[in-house]
């Protein structure tokens, strides 16, 4: 049986089937209480005040289901930050929307998930920063995080919902990946996101901080496996690896404008939700443009929708179709034009240079965490601690 | 309330009452024409006999009552269905679609 949806996290075949998105990824708001230094969140985030109304997103959803979206992803920042989470989800229940709910759980309370699961939450996606609690409130800049989602993970178990739990991996956290994996069974975690870092926005901007070795890298390869043939039937793993060291690229969202969209806090309707980095994209609202024209019609989707776009080597590429050149984001970020290969692809002429620089970043000490706040790419704001895991 | 997931692996036999969890929804999908199994950050899309065959997933029914039953509408040998039945329901159980009762 083969998946139709490619998720937020990892490689998937685009959908043949349909010309609507699969997923709907809902960015609610930028505000968290983490201020993890990888956050996918853009550097320039948006202020609570210009941040869509209830009425505005539950029309949203009500649009989405209507031109065939199944899949909800309710994400931010954080989203239990907004204090009409319950009412959204709600009408993703009453339209039809599976909905997963992607949190850092710190500010949930009990009760509060008694009434999402009531209004009809299908998930929950729980991050851990770590195993060790103290390098993974360090990790979030937030002190007692650790201890927090391990309850909110018996919660999640407690009123009967399913648990993904995300761990993004990184240099400060990898050696702890066995841990990692042991602490996703005892929550009871039907799922495993191990995912290495992706290096856009915050990540980039902390790179060196968090790039692990190949040899590293290699590691989790390994660990991996044998957890996946040991927990077989028990927790499915979805393993994510770095970039820099792949010898090719992900689809990145399932290929552009196939199979997700993704709306920002603001009501900003993007192809993904690096691509505000892009220059010289416009991007529709949902305030003023219907849903299904601009994902059918809308500049952004058209720009690198298909493979019409492509240069060499991607043009005549084998697998163009398989992963559409890559990331458009990293490809701009790490060679000046979106258009070019990604540099993930050992295709690409600039291949070689940034495992060279993975390759040295990785080896050297790791600088301070620049954390993910408003303002925080202009201040160091980390001591120097140790690296945790190394 | 029932825990969602198994903490053992689930291993399909002619006498497992197979289910779908509650969070797993098998539908059918009016805009693009199809069965779909809804699923944590996933999608399935079943072909006609898996959709015939999760649709009697009821905890109820064991594996080889399902196996009689489309053997007679298919008209086809229960034991070669019996077998791609187990095959196709061991590798949902494995990925968290289907519990075993």
């Amino acid at each position: 049986m083969n998946e139709i949806a490619p998720h937020i996290s990892a490689a998937a075949p685009a959908p043949k089937c349909a010309t609507a998105p699969v997923g709907l990824l809902a960015e609610l708001t930028h505000r968290c209480p983490l201020q993890c230094p990888y956050c996918s969140n853009p550097l320039e985030m948006d202020r609570a005040n210009t941040e869509l109304t209830t009425a505005e997103w539950q029309d949203v959803l009500r649009q989405a289901a209507e031109m065939g979206v199944l899949q909800l992803h309710l994400s931010g920042g954080e989203p239990t930050s907004r204090k009409d989470l319950e009412e959204i989800v709600k009408t993703a229940a009453d339209v039809g929307l599976y909905s997963n709910l992607i949190t850092a759980g710190v500010l949930l309370t009990r009760e509060r998930l008694q009434k999402l699961a009531e209004c009809g939450l299908d998930h929950v996606q729980l991050s851990i920063q770590d195993a060790d609690a103290a390098n993974a409130d360090r990790i979030a800049a937030y002190k007692g995080g650790l201890v927090k989602k391990r309850e909110v993970g018996r919660w999640v178990k407690e009123l009967g919902l399913p648990l993904t739990v995300n761990a993004p991996l990184h240099r400060q956290n990898i050696e702890n990946l066995p841990k990692i994996i042991d602490l996703a069974v005892e929550l009871g975690a039907g799922r495993l996101e191990v995912a290495h870092i992706q290096y856009y926005a915050w990540a980039l901007k902390n790179r060196a901080a968090l790039m692990p070795t190949r040899e590293q890298f290699m590691k989790t390869v390994e660990i991996v496996e044998q957890a996946r043939e040991r927990l077989k039937g028990i927790m499915v793993f979805d393993f994510v690896v770095p970039d820099y060291y792949a010898k090719y690229p992900k689809p990145c969202m399932g290929g552009w404008g196939s199979g997700i969209i993704n709306v920002t806090p603001s009501g900003k309707v993007l192809p993904c939700h690096a691509a505000e980095s892009l220059p010289g994209m416009e991007f529709d609202n949902v305030r003023t443009r219907r849903l299904m024209d601009i994902w059918l019609q809308g500049a952004a989707f058209n720009k690198f929708r298909g493979t019409e776009w492509m240069k060499e080597p991607c043009r005549s590429c084998d697998r163009k179709e398989i992963d559409f050149g890559g990331c458009r984001c990293q490809a701009f970020a790490l060679t000046g034009d979106a258009t070019n290969t990604d540099p993930a692809c050992s295709l690409s002429s600039r291949h070689a240079e940034w495992f060279k620089v993975a390759e040295q970043e990785s080896h050297q000490p790791a600088p301070p965490f620049v954390y993910r706040r408003i303002g925080g790419d202009k201040s160091k704001a980390e001591p120097a601690d140790a690296d945790a895991g190394e | 309330m029932a825990d969602p997931t198994p903490r053992t692996r689930a291993i399909i036999t002619g006498s497992t009452k197979p289910a779908l969890p509650r969070h797993i929804k098998l539908r059918h999908d009016a805009s693009r024409g199809r069965w779909i199994i809804l699923a944590p950050e996933r999608v399935y899309d079943p072909d006609d006999v898996a959709v015939s065959v999760l649709q009697r997933c009821d905890g109820v029914r064991s594996v080889d009552e399902i196996a009689a039953a489309l053997a007679a509408e298919y008209q086809a040998p229960v034991d070669v269905i019996a077998a791609d039945i187990v095959t196709m329901l061991q590798e949902l159980a494995d990925k968290g679609v289907v519990t075993a009762a």
